[in-house]
């Protein structure tokens, strides 16, 4: 099976601290347009290395990172590398909804105003895409103007991913993006991310293993800082190679 | 013997008198103070003494002079403390490499914060009345005020920008925003309300300064043209309604203008701590909607 390797992870190790590593030596290689889940048990690393991808670890004062982070081709942490840009490519959506404190409409309309759009029709027509994509524009197309902030959980988090899909990124990055929600709205997003995986590529962190089998292709079980097993979803979670992923799995610890 | 209950019942109630008899002391004494202020203000606090200038020859009082010196001097200090204030807690907050500097200006700035003013009087006359050669003046007069104030706009825009949650900083980073544009369009926005707490109150103790400007912005009681010229504008002195009073009360033995004095900054400081606690009140709210 050819696929193309959108994010090329060698030999990753990060620091947050002197002493030991937070991860250890990660290697993988992260393909277009697949759901890619990372599970483990709380403290294992994923969170972190969902980070080192789009470079969000370098707000941490005192983060030391070595190894090499390829996205298409490109070392992202190369000096030259400007962050803006690869943040456009790059998107995150966090564990708790963030919306800003302004309306709707302002929320979507930020990334492409961060990146130079200024006419207006265009950001008009950016933000009804973006919330369609995202499908929240038939709950919220007659408030744009209202405080994001009113929104119900569900609705601010498909919000901040209409926020992130606003940039047009090439990678959306979720952090348990549906851990603070309700289950009616959880499954709404676990939707959303099998339509978004037609034309994104995504690397989801989460802590529910019924999820991570419902929505990836891949899966990559972290253990203490290690990546410990990488493969396809479906053969992960019926036969795994390792004794470690298979206790987990099956709920034996974490 | 009293059984143990009814002992401990009594030492409350006796407790509760005097927790209850010191608050009603507060109560009455601000009563009191505010009362005798409007008593013997109030009748001599006409049309005629809001909007004319005291006239020897007529022999007739007003402090329209006094209330523009004021508010020359609320608004330059102001225009000079917000921008250095508020971008000195952005720095602080946002940007200082390292926590301990950060700390160690905190603290610097919370002890200037408790300086008593007559010290700024005295350095503000040495360094903006001599040292700059600006003479007693209202500009040197809003200058030191500036000064003194400084930490104040400084301290609550920075107890307001560590209300902003972390998460607005990352959700608009992780758009692609760089650091300037983050603070402009995000942080500073929500930490809005206390930014304008903290200049309400800058202008509460403006308003209500008397000792540090006696040194700096002169006593004068006629009318400045402020506007007239550049002139004007930086070597123009006079009293604000603050010295006013003083001079009134102390060197012309005027009581009745004195307290007319007293009964507008009394509603003045009573109007600005209301807005205080408005904007106080919106931060609240916000934070309450946050931790849902």
């Amino acid at each position: 099976m050819s696929e193309e390797t959108v994010l090329q992870v060698r030999d990753l190790c990060l620091w947050y601290a002197p002493g030991s590593p937070t991860l250890k030596h990660v290697s993988l290689d992260l393909p277009e347009r697949q759901v890619t889940a990372l599970i483990g048990p709380s403290g294992c690393g994923k969170s972190t290395f969902l980070k080192t991808l789009d470079r969000m670890n370098d707000l941490i004062p005192g983060v030391r990172v070595t190894g090499s982070v390829r996205y298409r081709g490109r070392e992202l942490y190369d000096p030259s590398v400007d962050v803006t840009w690869l943040r456009k490519q790059i998107g995150m959506v966090f564990q708790k909804p963030n919306p800003f404190p302004m309306s709707i409409y302002d929320n979507v309309a930020y990334g492409p105003r961060t990146h130079g759009v200024r006419d207006r029709g265009r950001l008009d027509g950016i933000v009804e895409g973006s919330l369609r994509g995202a499908a929240l524009w038939e709950e919220v197309r007659d408030r744009l103007k209202k405080p994001a902030l009113a929104l119900s959980g569900g609705q601010q988090q498909r919000l901040c991913i209409a926020r992130a899909l606003a940039v047009e990124p090439d990678v959306l990055l979720m952090d348990e993006a549906t851990s603070a929600l309700d289950p009616i709205s959880t499954s709404k997003i676990e939707e959303l991310i099998s339509e978004l995986k037609e034309r994104y590529t995504i690397v989801t962190v989460t802590h529910n293993m019924q999820q991570a089998a419902r929505i990836s292709d891949k899966c990559a079980f972290f253990l203490l800082g290690e990546l410990i097993e990488f493969g396809d979803t479906t053969q992960l979670f019926s036969l795994p190679r390792d004794k470690r992923t298979e206790d987990y799995i099956t709920g034996r610890f974490g | 013997m009293v059984p143990h209950s009814a002992r401990r019942r009594m030492r409350d109630g006796l407790l509760r008198g005097m927790l209850w008899l010191s608050g009603g002391l507060v109560a009455a004494l601000l009563a009191a103070v505010a009362g005798y202020v409007l008593f013997r203000g109030l009748p001599h606090l006409t049309w005629e003494l809001l909007t004319t200038q005291t006239s020897v020859l007529r022999d007739t009082r007003g402090i329209w002079p006094n209330l523009g010196n004021t508010l020359y001097v609320v608004g330059v200090s102001l225009a000079l403390v917000l921008p250095l204030g508020v971008g000195a807690a952005v720095y602080l907050t946002e940007y200082a490499p390292s926590r301990r500097l950060a700390g160690a200006i905190e603290f610097a700035a919370g002890t200037l914060a408790g300086i008593p003013s007559i010290l700024y009087g005295l350095v503000g006359m040495l360094v903006f009345c001599q040292l700059w050669g600006l003479q007693a003046s209202l500009l040197a007069g809003s200058l030191t005020l500036a000064v003194m104030t400084f930490p104040t706009v400084l301290r609550t825009t920075q107890e307001s920008l560590k209300t902003v949650p972390q998460s607005y900083r990352e959700g608009a980073l992780g758009l692609g925003s760089g650091k300037w544009r983050m603070i402009r369009t995000v942080v500073l926005p929500a930490a809005a309300d206390g930014i304008v707490t903290g200049c309400i109150l800058a202008v509460g103790r403006v308003v209500g300064e008397s000792a540090a400007l006696l040194f700096t912005a002169g006593m004068g009681m006629s009318l400045n043209h402020v506007f007239a010229s550049w002139e004007n504008f930086s070597r123009s002195s006079g009293a604000t309604l603050t010295v006013a009073l003083y001079v009134y009360a102390k060197e012309r033995a005027d009581f009745d203008t004195a307290f007319a004095i007293a009964v507008l900054l009394l509603g003045l400081t009573l109007v600005l701590n209301g807005a205080a606690r408005l904007a106080g009140r919106s931060i609240r709210q916000r934070g309450g909607e946050r931790r849902e």
